[in-house]
């Protein structure tokens, strides 16, 4: 392989003492994180910009990364969130037409640390045999091999941590249906790390998103008389996010319909009073089958969660909020991935029905969330109106 | 939901011969699909008329018919078996064709049984243009603005309102046949008067043009629950205007953003509910305007297509398997992913890996035949590779191919010419810009030749960088040698640029300990854990390949299909693979042949996608080596690619099964063979070996006129030519030495209206099983791959064949074979002898034909052989007959197929269609019947199409063709036929009281007579018979076998093949022919 002149040396640590030889790319320097996987072969750019993946570093399995470039419009969010980014082959150059930037510009103007020309698959491999760990990266450095372990391991771990504060957005704002389409509900949106196509999709079906600050209290979203609540997804650990669960069992007792994705979907999980636990490597690509256990069929979709709801599949379960079940689950390894009540108008699912990255198989989950809110509900309670 | 239990019985249609744009993929697919249905405990009744392929063993059927793919013959199958049902998606646009003909004539109904797998329907909305048009507007999709036309009025009209260039399309042909860019009115009259011909429905698409644009193919699959996944995007290099056959391609696609990709995808499956594909695969072809991202929707396969095979291959999902499973009732989920076993198939594979395919062309066999490429497809093969990286698959697909020029080099050269050369597709074009690249032209200006993706051409970039790293570098490092081979670089090439030798370099990157490391192809990038193991090699850090106790016997593959070396020796190869693994070896293929059974990774314990070439497999050896104990490698069975590597091999300390490359060399070299020849009084034609032109003439006119001359150590008559004086010798000698440059040109006595005869034999040391002796139907001139033979011969003597059998085995002894051999014999003179004209200890073109027609397992036999078992045993164990030699069951007819019909010269007219030396067919079927007429009937059937029982036929024989041939004539009057014929053949007819109208020649033009041209295009003959009077295009013998070409009339050039058809049509005229299965004739 041809490495530019300009590349020096660069080392993957892993936690449990592997290092991988490769080259610099990117911003020069160190960094820390969660080493994960994905493999998706498409969409680098909505990965980079996923604040899900804040505090992580991703390991992209497809080896030629940056071929396509980096454009405005496909961004999820204003920023580059990865804490670092392991390519095998990345693109020297970036042919698309709507390509504005290359990738390593933008990885440098983010200051995001990148390692290449390792082997991928080997650290995928190992990741996958030993779970997500700790790793750093090191470009141009003078640390011994046994100081960047020790460095890596005095880093924080990902399990009870507490990061959403760190991407949620600072002020309330307002996503509208665009020109043509008409408005038929507010929502209420808690930012947790959302992802621009989430807010975009809802409004394209006459839902308008007001994305609000992870520090909104039930009275603030009670004010704007929402007809429904969304939880986004984001990065952390489900279990220390104490408050969005106690926010969550208002939501519930109330009656308003909810929604809630990834992150969203295991704070529902343990507001119902289920435990979530961390998956050994997680699923994080594009390509992950679920089936709908209520109809039979099953959707292609995209996937980025480290931790998983342990929630009974078989049947239906109780909780404070009336009966529950599980409607969807991961055919790969049968991890729940959607949550139902059946008295109360909330669900939820692991998987990113807004996509980007990703199939648009489970788009559909955002006319039922519309749905939801349009079926008239007896059992309203209609305690502040 | 479980499998549908109302079917017990499945009739599977094959796709007949090998062709150009159909060809053993869909072995690989039938196969595949009889596996799963035997599997789930159905009754599988096959139909396929070509027995080179491994679908029609007996055992992979219930009942094996070995029959033409006619519409009539399907209905005899059907009254007779009765199957619940009919599955035409695996058997390529042959078999939806019959299914749809059956439709049409109500068979379905009328025998009481249902097509699975797409019903007509959706097969008619797929394929039908103008419908398949409505659907991408339904959906929302965008087709390329066009006219459908039915005459040549409604194209010339047409045009008008798309302008030139415009794309030709005829409806209902498989592979492009017919399609192809014209660029001013008189491209239009020809492209689109020769696809309204070859159109089924007389009807062509003239299409705006999107010539240059991004090209891209998805393969979708969707089961009767409406679950859909895209299991592979594929990516052309070569943009839109060459055909996706003919192209680069690389998966998975790599200059897409998620949002375009999913834009595909979307369509992709919206596209396959709208068409009503209910259950299967489909491929779906895209094209992209690189400057503003518009997609059109090309076209849609409702079918599993060569692009399937490619996919099943690329990703590990295997398609035709998976289809078959949808098709008798399974859902995707019910389906376990067969690599991870605990994943389901209803998931999209992710790939960590990049894999790149190349097709193999051919066009040095038809030197007259316009060599760009265009949306007709005209390869004959492909390889495939797998790399870590683009450049590491990019430059192993190029050496795969195993072609002079096709790997890389870095010379001198010019620029300009380079650039004008590289704006017109054709079969080196990559090559070109990679040259062009390193000469310093600059990536826009390439892209604006080519309409290249500039992400492909910086690769090439890259390895055109690393060359120069190498090349400038002072000595070389681990480091300058590990990163050239993560760029794919051979050793061979680091040599060049290095101008240091092959084994040098070998020597100092093992030196380096540098080896390449073995991945899997998981389907899943990692994710999960891979349980089959299906490697390909990278020069990376981990390598996947597992420890085993057993010991295993690797078998080499014989590489890119190409004329002479196709599917027969895959199935030899499969055959091998299935009979070790049952005797308890663990088998390891190595092969880069993405449409074959052998790389199917079920087929061998471990499957090898690598180059053929002797630095790739002796690094699969290494590291099979550490991962196990090894018998030896088997290199008989893959044709001339392994053999060819066999002294390598063994030079390297890697044992040889069966025969040695000292015996090899023994039975190559003409020399140390005539010795064996002369020992034991055998005769073979008088021959010589020349070094220069000089000891050519000297020995020509020693042996005398015409001989045979040819370069040594080819295969499919490369080079070979009859030569009938001195002139076209020292032509011949020129252009020989381009060919195999380090070995001699070899000259034979042309032995003139000699019978040929084919043995294929297996010797174990001391016993001869002589499987099967073969007559040519064609005289001795013709190569035995494209001359029809039969077996049992129909003229030999029982003394010939006694003696035909001793000689045999005083070859094989002295030869020193362990395995299969096949010896070609002639018959000639008065009284007849037989002389030998060559041996090849290997397993031959023949040997599945021979297996069929004697129901005898040769190729398993030979690998058990080789692993030092004794024919004794062999027959004891049931494999071989008990006592005896092979002995056909019934009359078996083997026919060559020609792709004449795919090539036309520059000026737009055909080339000719004359056979003779160097072989031409790409594919073969056979007719087995109780005698030779009804066995000759259905192979020209199952070739060509039916043999006419009455009507009339065009006779124009040369000169000294006239009275060999003249009562076949009488025959044919005899039969009803009405017989037109030229001014000589006309007279001669006549002198002998045979009836026959004169028409005049082409180049007659005074006469106001029909012309020879005239009855053939328009449509008053059934059959026509011309003998050439010689080489060359200039006789009117030219224009009326093109004529017939074009009009898919069959055409007859000897009078053996004469003779032939004429038993044929008498038989047919006599009884129909009735159907058999294998079994049946076996038992």
């Amino acid at each position: 392989m041809v490495i530019m002149n300009n590349r020096s040396a660069a080392y993957l640590v892993l936690d449990d003492g592997r290092i991988f030889e490769g080259f610099s790319w990117a911003q020069i320097g160190e960094t820390f994180g969660e080493a994960v996987f994905s493999t998706g072969m498409t969409g680098y750019q909505e990965t980079l910009t996923d604040p899900s993946y804040h505090k992580q570093i991703v390991v992209m399995t497809a080896p030629h990364i940056g071929n396509t470039g980096m454009n405005k419009s496909d961004e999820e969010s204003k920023k580059i969130w990865v804490s670092g980014f392991v390519v095998r082959n990345p693109s020297p150059i970036s042919s698309n037409w709507r390509s504005e930037k290359s990738l390593e510009q933008e990885l440098i103007d983010y200051k995001v640390v990148g390692i290449q020309g390792i082997d991928t698959r080997a650290l995928t491999r190992h990741l996958r045999d030993r779970g997500a760990m700790r790793v750093g990266i090191f470009s141009d450095t003078k640390l011994t091999r046994e100081e960047m372990v020790t460095k890596v391991r005095k880093t924080a771990p990902m399990s009870g941590a507490f990061l959403a504060a760190d991407v949620t957005t600072k002020v309330p704002y307002v996503v509208y249906p665009p020109k043509g389409v008409t408005t038929r509900f507010r929502v209420a949106a808690i930012d947790l790390g959302i992802k621009g196509a989430t807010p975009k999709a809802m409004a394209n079906l006459g839902i308008e998103v007001h994305v609000l600050p992870l520090s909104t209290t039930f009275a603030e979203i009670k004010k704007l008389s929402p007809d429904g609540v969304f939880l986004s997804n984001g990065p952390g650990d489900p279990a220390a996010m104490v408050d969005v669960i106690e926010l969550v069992r208002n939501v519930l007792t109330d009656e308003i319909p909810f929604f809630g994705i990834c992150f969203g979907h295991q704070i529902l999980g343990r507001a119902l009073g289920f435990e979530t636990y961390k998956l050994p490597f997680g699923h994080r690509g594009i390509n992950q089958p679920v089936i709908d256990l209520t109809t039979g069929k099953v959707e292609i979709t995209a996937h980025n969660h480290g931790f998983a709801v342990a929630a009974p599949k078989e049947n239906e379960f109780k909780t404070v909020y009336g009966n529950g079940r599980v409607t969807h689950i991961s055919l790969n390894d049968s991890v729940v991935e959607g949550l139902e009540m059946i008295s109360i108008p909330a669900f939820s699912v692991q998987y990113h029905p807004e996509s980007a990255a990703g199939p648009h198989d489970a788009a559909y989950l955002f006319e039922r969330f519309a749905n939801l809110m349009s079926e008239p509900r007896l059992g309203l309670k209609e305690s502040n109106a | 939901m479980p499998r549908d239990n109302s079917i017990k019985s499945v009739l599977v249609i094959g796709s007949g011969p090998i062709v150009i744009g159909q060809a053993c993929e869909f072995d690989y697919s039938g196969t595949q699909a009889c596996r799963v249905l035997r599997s789930e405990g159905i009754r599988v009744i096959l139909i396929n008329s070509n027995p080179a392929t491994i679908m029609t063993d007996p055992e992979f059927a219930d009942a094996t018919y070995i029959e033409p793919i006619t519409p009539e013959v399907i209905e005899k199958i059907l009254d007779k078996e009765r199957p619940d049902a009919v599955l035409a998606t695996l058997g390529g646009q042959t078999a939806l064709n019959a299914a749809m003909a059956l439709y049409e004539r109500g068979s379905f109904e009328k025998f009481g049984t249902k097509l699975i797998g797409a019903d007509i329907d959706a097969i008619k909305r797929g394929e039908d243009r103008e419908k398949f048009k409505k659907i991408v507007a339904t959906i929302g999709g965008e087709s390329a603005k066009s006219k459908i036309c039915h005459s040549m009025q409604d194209c010339l009209a047409a045009v008008v309102e798309l302008k030139y260039p415009v794309v030709v399309r005829p409806s209902f042909t498989m592979g492009g046949l017919g399609s192809g860019i014209a660029y001013n009115e008189s491209d239009l009259q020809q492209i689109a008067g020769a696809g309204l011909r070859h159109s089924p429905t007389t009807e062509v698409l003239l299409e705006e043009s999107i010539i240059g644009w991004k090209e891209y193919e998805l393969e979708v699959m969707r089961d009767h629950k409406d679950n859909v996944v895209i299991v592979c995007s594929i990516e052309n290099i070569d943009p839109m205007g060459v055909h996706t056959g003919d192209s680069i391609t690389v998966a998975p696609a790599m200059t897409l953003t998620d949002v375009e990709y999913q834009r595909l995808r979307d369509l992709s499956i919206a596209i396959i509910r709208e068409v009503g594909v209910a259950t299967g695969g489909c491929n779906i072809q895209f094209a992209v305007n690189p400057a503003d991202g518009r997609i059109i929707v090309i076209e849609m396969n409702p079918r599993v297509s060569r692009s399937s095979a490619l996919a099943s291959k690329a990703t590990g999902f295997p398609i035709a398997k998976i289809a078959t499973k949808l098709a008798i009732g399974y859902t995707l989920d019910e389906i376990d992913n067969d690599i991870t076993k605990s994943t389901p198939a209803s998931f999209e594979p992710s790939l960590d890996y990049v894999v790149v395919k190349v097709p193999r062309f051919a066009f040095e066999k038809f030197p007259e035949a316009d060599s760009r490429l265009t949306t007709t497809m005209k390869s004959v093969g492909e390889a495939m590779a797998i790399g870590r990286s683009f450049p590491e698959a990019m430059q192993k697909a190029l050496r795969s191919l195993e072609k002079n020029g096709a790997s890389f080099t870095w010379n001198e050269g010019n620029l300009p010419e380079l650039m004008k050369k590289m704006t017109i597709p054709t079969e080196f074009r990559l090559q070109q810009v990679q040259q062009a690249l390193h000469l310093g032209a600059n990536i826009d200006e390439v892209f604006q030749a080519t309409k290249i993706d500039p992400w492909f051409l910086e690769q090439i970039n890259l390895i055109n960088l690393e060359a120069q790293q190498l090349k400038n570098s002072g000595e070389l490092t681990k480091e300058t040698i590990r990163s050239a081979k993560m760029m794919g670089f051979s050793d061979l090439q680091i040599a060049n640029l290095r101008n240091a030798t092959e084994s040098q370099i070998k020597q100092t990157r093992i030196n380096f300990n540098l080896h390449p490391v073995y991945k899997t192809v998981d389907t899943c990038a990692g994710e999960f854990a891979a349980l089959t193991p299906y490697y390909y090699s990278a020069y990376d850090e981990e390598s996947e390949v597992l420890p085993r106790t057993k010991e295993a016997v690797i078998i080499l593959g014989s590489g890119p299909n190409r004329i002479g070396q196709g599917i027969e020796f895959d199935y030899s190869c499969v055959h091998a693979s299935f009979a070790l693994r049952k005797a308890g070896y663990e088998t390891i293929m190595i092969n880069c042949n993405p449409e074959t059974v052998s790389t199917d990774y079920d087929t061998s314990d471990r499957l090898y996608f690598e180059p053929l070439t002797l630095e790739d497999v002796l690094e699969v050896i290494e590291a099979e080596s550490k991962a196990g104990p090894i018998l030896g490698v088997i290199a008989q069975l893959g044709g001339q690619t392994p053999l060819g590597l066999a002294r390598g091999l063994m030079e390297a300390g890697v044992r040889i099964l069966g025969t040695s490359p000292d015996a090899i060399d023994l039975a190559e070299e003409r020399g140390a063979f005539g010795e064996i020849l002369k020992q034991n009084n055998l005769l073979a034609p008088n021959f010589g070996m020349a070094n220069s032109y000089e000891d050519a003439t000297k020995i020509a006119s020693r042996i005398g006129y015409p001989v045979l001359v040819r370069p040594s150590y080819v295969l499919g008559g490369r080079g070979m030519e009859i030569v009938y004086d001195e002139e076209s010798l020292r032509g011949f000698i020129e252009a020989a030495t381009a060919v195999t440059p380090n070995h001699p040109v070899l000259i034979d006595k042309f032995l003139d209206d000699a019978i040929e005869i084919d043995v294929d034999a297996l010797y174990d040391g001391s016993e001869l099983y002589l499987a099967g002796v073969m007559e040519h139907i064609e005289e001795a001139g013709i190569h035995s791959g494209d001359s029809a033979c039969v077996i049992p011969s129909i003229s030999l003597t029982k003394e010939l064949l006694v003696e035909i059998r001793q000689a045999t085995e005083k070859i094989a002894k002295d030869v020193g074979v362990l395995g299969l051999m096949n010896i070609q014999f002639a018959v000639s003179g008065n009284p007849k002898k037989l002389y030998v004209l060559e041996a090849n200890p290997r397993a031959s073109r023949t040997v599945p034909f021979v297996a069929k027609a004697t129901g005898v397992q040769l190729a398993k036999a030979a690998a058990l052989i080789t692993t030092g078992v004794k024919i004794s045993q062999l027959r004891a164990e049931q494999i071989l007959p008990k006592t005896g030699d092979g002995n056909a069951n019934g009359v078996s007819v083997k026919e060559a197929v020609l792709p004449f019909n795919r090539f036309r010269r520059v000026d737009g007219t055909g080339i000719d269609t004359v056979l003779g030396p160097e072989m031409k067919s790409t594919g073969e079927v056979m007719g087995i019947a109780s005698n030779f007429g009804l066995a000759f009937a259905k192979s020209q059937t199952a070739a060509f199409g039916p043999l006419p029982k009455s009507g009339a036929v065009f006779i124009s024989l040369s000169e000294r063709d006239k009275e060999p041939g003249w009562r076949a004539a009488r025959d044919l009057h005899e039969l009803g036929f009405k017989i037109y014929s030229t001014s000589g053949t006309n007279s001669f007819l006549a002198g002998k009281g045979v009836p026959s109208e004169l028409v005049r020649k082409n180049s007659d033009i005074n006469s106001n007579k029909l012309s020879a041209n005239d009855v053939i295009t328009k449509g008053l003959v059934q059959l026509v018979i011309n003998t050439p009077l010689g080489r060359g295009s200039r006789h009117d013998g030219f224009l009326i076998r093109t004529a017939a070409v074009s009009r898919s009339v069959s055409c007859i050039t000897t009078i053996p093949g004469f003779k032939a058809a004429v038993a044929g049509i008498s038989a047919l005229q006599k009884d129909d022919f009735g159907i058999k299965s294998l079994q049946e004739w076996m038992n």
